[in-house]
């Protein structure tokens, strides 16, 4: 599929404005990507959780997506990486109702729940990445009759 | 030892099998449409058998010839590859096992390898040999050829069936005015219950449906995790603005929801898909009454 | 009945007045900042009005993430203190069953399947609990 134009992309993280464009951004690319509604809004609010994350606990950083194309269902994936403080206590952050900033403690536990593959890589003082993957459920067409 | 003016003298034993393919294709053929392999795949005409046979036969010719005896992706194949999948079909259909396929495909070795060696009466024992092994090593690999095919065909098979369950299973149905319910019938899984979940909130919107019922009469067993993908679904039913009751929860699946512990506590139940219209109905307003005296009376 | 918009400023959603209601309706993606200002914005007309309900109409939202859940939750719980009442309406279901998979289920919230069947409940008598909890009924 000649979709890679429009889903490979590398976006900044600096202000409630870019949250938009990242949200908007992973809508396009899982669009292109063939994820049906309910999977582009799952990955959406996952993407937007966790572009808050990185806008409010990182201090800013930047969004990557990449299309994972080539197997039998095609996949998006996402990384969020900050310069920021890191996550100290990494199994608490990701435990329901565990918050440090605003929202309801869904961020980065809830997040997990919407996507397929979900890796947190975070070092405090260096920075914090969070890599996730979602594929696009395969097509309900049959290949082709006897 | 002399050389026979009948034996052609050939680069390799996998060619000489092709030739003989090609010159005894008619007696090959006639030999295996009496296989069940071909017998039962054709069964009104013996002709077509036999036609398919040599198709089949000038595909392995083809195969020889190139000395790919060995390699179940030869270009030859690929012309029979249809033809085969349709007889591996035929046998997985009426119940046969794999490995039986594979014995009916081993049971055209013989009389090949017969006509082969009655072919070949003045060749010297080491010849005689090589050509047996490449023949020999031949079907090997159209057996591999077969199976491979029969066995990407039940996969595809189980696919098609899977997404024909999927979309089968989780009918939508308008009971009433601002009333939609889902009768489920067997196991839920992550899966179907997506399903399920997202045209239930389909039909709500659609219906401008006030009430929405999953009954549950037909699942088998309700565990945590069915538990779960219900309590999801009465909560976006929710939060779009609708009711869900669950209805048709058995005695014997009530108490296993009492016995593991599970909190169905914010969902609203009913026993019987009946008692959950009757609810829905007098929740809308609208009361049902029983014309004839003395019946029993609604809820 | 009255139609006036309270602040049809950028940077605001217009709030609506219709009678002792007051309609908001949500459209497409909006700024943290914006959503934060509808809250103070609902906040000061339920005060300088009196209404008595707020219907928020998301119709038109194609995501509600934990941000714009807990600013829902709020206007709810900060229009309650102030005597008004309000309904969520029209929540698509691909928002719905996002929301449920992220853990929002906002239980303190009333919904509705649109704007007409959240101003009918609103001008209904006032019921906290529409429904006396489950019954099971095995016979």
């Amino acid at each position: 599929m000649q979709t890679a134009a429009g889903v490979e992309a590398c976006l900044p993280i600096r202000s409630d404005m870019d949250l938009v464009w990242v949200r908007q951004h992973v809508r396009q690319a899982a669009a292109l990507l063939g994820f049906s509604l309910v999977e582009q809004t799952k990955l959406v609010t996952a993407a937007s959780e966790l572009a808050r994350n990185t806008l409010v606990h990182g201090g800013g950083g930047q969004m990557e997506t990449e299309a994972v194309t080539g197997g039998p269902a095609n996949g998006l994936r996402l990384t969020f990486s900050d310069e920021g403080p890191g996550i100290p206590d990494l199994e608490r952050a990701l435990s329901d109702g565990y918050t440090s900033g605003d929202g309801l403690g869904m961020g980065l536990g809830g997040a997990r729940r919407l996507v397929h593959e979900f890796a947190v890589d975070s070092t405090p003082g260096v920075g914090t990445k969070v890599t996730v993957v979602s594929w696009a459920a395969r097509s309900p067409r049959p290949r082709g009759e006897l | 030892m002399p050389e026979h003016e009948s034996v052609e003298k050939h680069g390799s034993p996998a060619q000489e099998v092709g030739d003989f393919l090609r010159r005894r294709g008619e007696q090959v053929a006639q030999r295996w449409a009496d296989e069940p392999l071909f017998r039962t795949v054709f069964t009104v005409s013996r002709d077509e058998a036999v036609e398919a046979g040599k198709i089949v036969v000038e595909a392995l010719a083809q195969v020889a010839d190139t000395n790919q005896v060995h390699d179940p992706d030869a270009a030859g194949f690929t012309v029979v590859r249809e033809q085969l999948s349709r007889m591996g079909a035929a046998r997985s259909r009426a119940g046969f096992t794999t490995a039986q396929v594979s014995n009916d495909v081993n049971a055209l070795r013989p009389p090949v390898e017969n006509l082969l060696l009655a072919d070949l009466p003045d060749a010297s024992a080491d010849r005689v040999r090589e050509c047996t092994t490449a023949l020999t090593v031949l079907m090997g690999t159209l057996r591999l050829v077969v199976l491979e095919t029969a066995l990407s065909e039940g996969q595809a098979l189980i696919e098609r069936q899977r997404l024909q369950l999927l979309e089968v299973a989780t009918p939508v149905i308008k009971l009433w005015d601002g009333i939609v319910a889902v009768p489920l019938i067997g196991t839920l899984d992550s899966a179907r219950s997506q399903v399920v979940m997202e045209s239930l909130l389909e039909a709500v919107v659609e219906q401008r449906a006030r009430f929405a019922i999953l009954d549950i009469t037909g699942v088998p067993t309700v565990d945590s995790l069915v538990a779960q993908h219900l309590m999801k679904t009465v909560a976006a039913t929710r939060l779009m603005g609708a009711e869900c009751v669950v209805s048709g929860i058995r005695p014997a699946i009530a108490q296993t929801i009492v016995h593991l512990g599970l909190d169905l506590g914010t969902v609203l139940t009913r026993a019987s898909l009946a008692d959950a219209l009757a609810y829905a109905l007098h929740e809308l307003g609208a009361d049902i009454i029983n014309a004839t005296p003395g019946g029993a009376g609604s809820r | 009945m009255s139609h006036d918009f309270s602040r049809p400023v950028t940077g605001h959603v217009p709030v609506l007045r219709l009678g002792d209601i007051l309609l908001v309706t949500l459209q497409g993606d909006l700024y943290d900042s914006t959503a934060q200002q509808l809250q103070q914005d609902i906040g000061d007309t339920i005060v300088s009005t009196g209404v008595t309900g707020v219907v928020i109409d998301i119709s038109g939202v194609e995501i509600v993430d934990s941000f714009l859940g807990r600013v829902l939750a709020e206007i709810a719980a900060q229009a309650r203190l102030l005597a008004a009442r309000t309904v969520v309406a029209g929540m698509r279901p691909a928002v719905a069953i996002t929301m449920v998979e992220l853990g929002l289920t906002l239980p303190g919230l009333r919904t509705a399947l649109n704007a007409e069947a959240a101003m009918n409940l609103l001008s209904g008598p006032d019921q906290d609990t529409r429904f006396g909890g489950p019954r099971q009924e095995n016979r």
